[in-house]
């Protein structure tokens, strides 16, 4: 047959075999250690206390319960740490969306004195470790009095320098002749960036969309400092504080980390090549 | 540079202006260049207010003992940047901070660049695979952190449970000050390897096949093949995966918090989780700030390697 030919020059010897042999179990080791956790986080999370204690080498609950799930609501206000988090990281990530573009059009798109200079502060921010600012930040949120607010949750992450990156490069890969033509129809900066620009930018907003959206829904630093009340803590924050001193019962914790996992594992479940794509656009910085 | 933008946008009255006085040869540019400033201002106020003035304070800060809510704020100058190379604890976190980091990214990159070798080939089983390695990757740390402390919990813990099933005892791996950190490591590894992996896939894909053919054809063995020609092809993904791990790993946090809160006995402190403890527990925010400044030496250090590396690049 004329596809072997192709195949030829790989020996498909005795040693080449074994050695694809080896490879398989070792990656089959892998994805055991990859996945295993998981499925046992959500077992524990149908487990008796007890029962964790009598069989901790197995993965399966001997007799399964809910008691965990429903733990979760009465142990901590787990509705507010819900809602919270999609405040936070809805709001946040839209906000980002709109103040990133705008500021993305004009680096990419409008003529002006000093537009390098910004471009350049810009991309400086993006070498600042956040936790260099984190402490001045508490002390302006607090003079601002936004500490433990949803204010001072989403104002400060409200806009972020990568996605400004992202979004100007792919703006600057768009004709500049779409604007032009808009121009001549007698169309201003506003509707060009409305009507051509960003129409013609759904895939990068989608992927600043979802980065940003990943990293605020599980950032636990940033909702940690500027929250104080549990009322006002997102799931990650929550789930820590919980999860401090002495846990008393593992279901109950495994189960809030389960529905805290539980948005974005759908989301990869049903759009993983896109998850793949955006994170994989954070190595063509 | 906040500063700069309303002084900006008053100068939007300028057309009226300009309008009285058609004659003059070039209007056109100056209502041009006025609404860009319209359009960053949103995020220049933000990126001015919450980064680039907050970065100026917090070096401020660390030229004195301040302390949060304190009547007075000695400056000191550079003394918190002298107490800290007496500090048994900076150097505690630092040794720490550069043991995860140099061990985490080193076999990250190895089996990562393994793991995309291995799967290169698109199939459906490739496909599988690379997702439940991938997966860990869009999880919280906070959860992956709390699954992993229970995982090694050693009277609950699946780790210990299996170890005792096949008769060796159980370790206590998180309260032990030389199993703590290696814990730790080995998590933080696990966590990142699906993201490596996807990175310098997307750095192999980009390799034309021919290349391997012609490899192939002059007789080079599978390792030569990787050490020939696949390394060389994909040096600048792989310099760019090593900088971001690095990067990040000399910031963790989440995990440690998670996991250890930095114990026992700090064998597991960061600098951030050193940062986080001073800062906001025991409210020694000059003394913070100067660790923070530190780590923001060290990140510094890495970017404009990066950078010089990667211009070295575009020259060659």
């Amino acid at each position: 047959m004329s596809i072997d030919a192709s195949r030829l020059p790989r020996r498909s010897t005795a040693p080449a075999r074994a050695g694809a042999t080896v490879k398989w179990v070792v990656i089959g080791v892998g994805v055991l250690v990859a996945v295993v956790p998981f499925l046992w986080m959500l077992s524990v999370s149908f487990r008796t206390e007890r029962d964790l204690f009598q069989n901790p080498a197995s993965l399966i609950p001997q007799t399964w319960s809910l008691h965990g799930y429903l733990g979760v609501w009465e142990q901590l206000p787990f509705l507010r740490l819900v809602l919270n988090t999609v405040i936070f990281a809805g709001v946040t990530t839209l906000l980002t969306l709109v103040l990133d573009s705008l500021c993305a059009y004009a680096l990419a798109r409008m003529r002006f004195r000093g537009r390098n200079i910004a471009f350049i502060i810009v991309i400086a921010t993006l070498m600042v470790p956040f936790q260099v600012t984190l402490i001045p930040v508490f002390i302006e949120l607090y003079h601002l009095g936004w500490l433990n607010t949803y204010q001072g949750l989403i104002i400060p992450r409200a806009t972020s320098a990568f996605g400004i990156f992202l979004l100007r490069q792919s703006f600057m890969s768009i004709p500049i002749e779409l604007d032009e033509a808009a121009r001549i129809d007698g169309a201003g900066h506003f509707r060009i960036y409305r009507q051509v620009i960003l129409p013609l930018s759904k895939p990068a907003l989608a992927t600043v969309a979802l980065l940003n959206f990943m990293a605020l829904w599980n950032d636990l630093l940033w909702p940690l400092i500027v929250t104080s009340t549990p009322e006002m803590r997102t799931l990650p924050a929550g789930l820590t504080l919980f999860g401090g001193a002495h846990v008393t019962d593992h279901a109950v914790l495994l189960a809030g980390a389960t529905i805290s996992l539980l948005p974005l594992a759908i989301a990869f479940f049903l759009a993983q090549r896109f998850f793949v794509a955006g994170v994989a656009t954070t190595g063509l910085k | 540079m906040t500063v700069g933008t309303p002084v900006r946008v008053e100068g939007g009255a300028a057309p009226s202006a300009t309008r009285a006085a058609p004659a003059r040869p070039r209007p056109r540019r100056r209502i041009r260049w006025q609404p860009a400033w319209l359009f960053m201002a949103p995020s220049l106020a933000i990126l001015g207010v919450f980064v680039i003035y907050p970065i100026i304070v917090s070096f401020w800060y660390s030229l004195h003992d301040w302390t949060i809510g304190a009547a007075v704020q000695p400056f000191v100058g550079l003394g918190n940047y002298v107490a800290l190379t007496k500090d048994p604890q900076f150097w505690n976190a630092l040794v720490n901070t550069l043991e995860l980091t140099v061990v985490s990214v080193g076999v990250l990159i190895v089996l990562g660049l393994a793991l995309a070798i291995g799967l290169l080939r698109d199939s459906v089983v490739t496909k599988v695979v690379r997702s439940a390695f991938f997966f860990p990757t869009i999880v919280s740390l906070t959860s992956i952190g709390l699954v992993w402390r229970f995982l090694l919990d050693p009277q609950l813990g699946l780790v210990a449970g299996v170890s005792q099933a096949l008769g060796s005892p159980a370790v206590d791996w998180l309260q032990s000050t030389s199993l703590a950190l290696p814990a730790v490591i080995f998590v933080d590894i696990w966590k990142n390897l699906g993201f490596v992996m996807i990175i310098l896939l997307g750095g192999l894909k980009g390799v034309p096949a021919e290349r391997f053919e012609a490899g192939r054809l002059d007789g080079a063995g599978d390792w030569q093949l990787v050490r020939y020609i696949t390394l060389p092809s994909i040096r600048p993904t792989l310099l760019f995966a090593t900088l971001i791990l690095t990067i990040q790993s000399l910031q963790l946090f989440d995990l440690v918090y998670v996991m250890t809160g930095g114990g026992p006995l700090f064998a597991t402190d960061t600098l951030v989780t050193e940062v986080f403890r001073e800062g906001f527990v025991n409210y020694r925010t000059g003394y913070a700030s100067a660790i923070s400044w530190v780590l923001f030496a060290l990140i510094m250090l890495i970017s404009l390697i990066q950078l010089r590396i990667f211009r070295y690049d575009d020259v060659d």
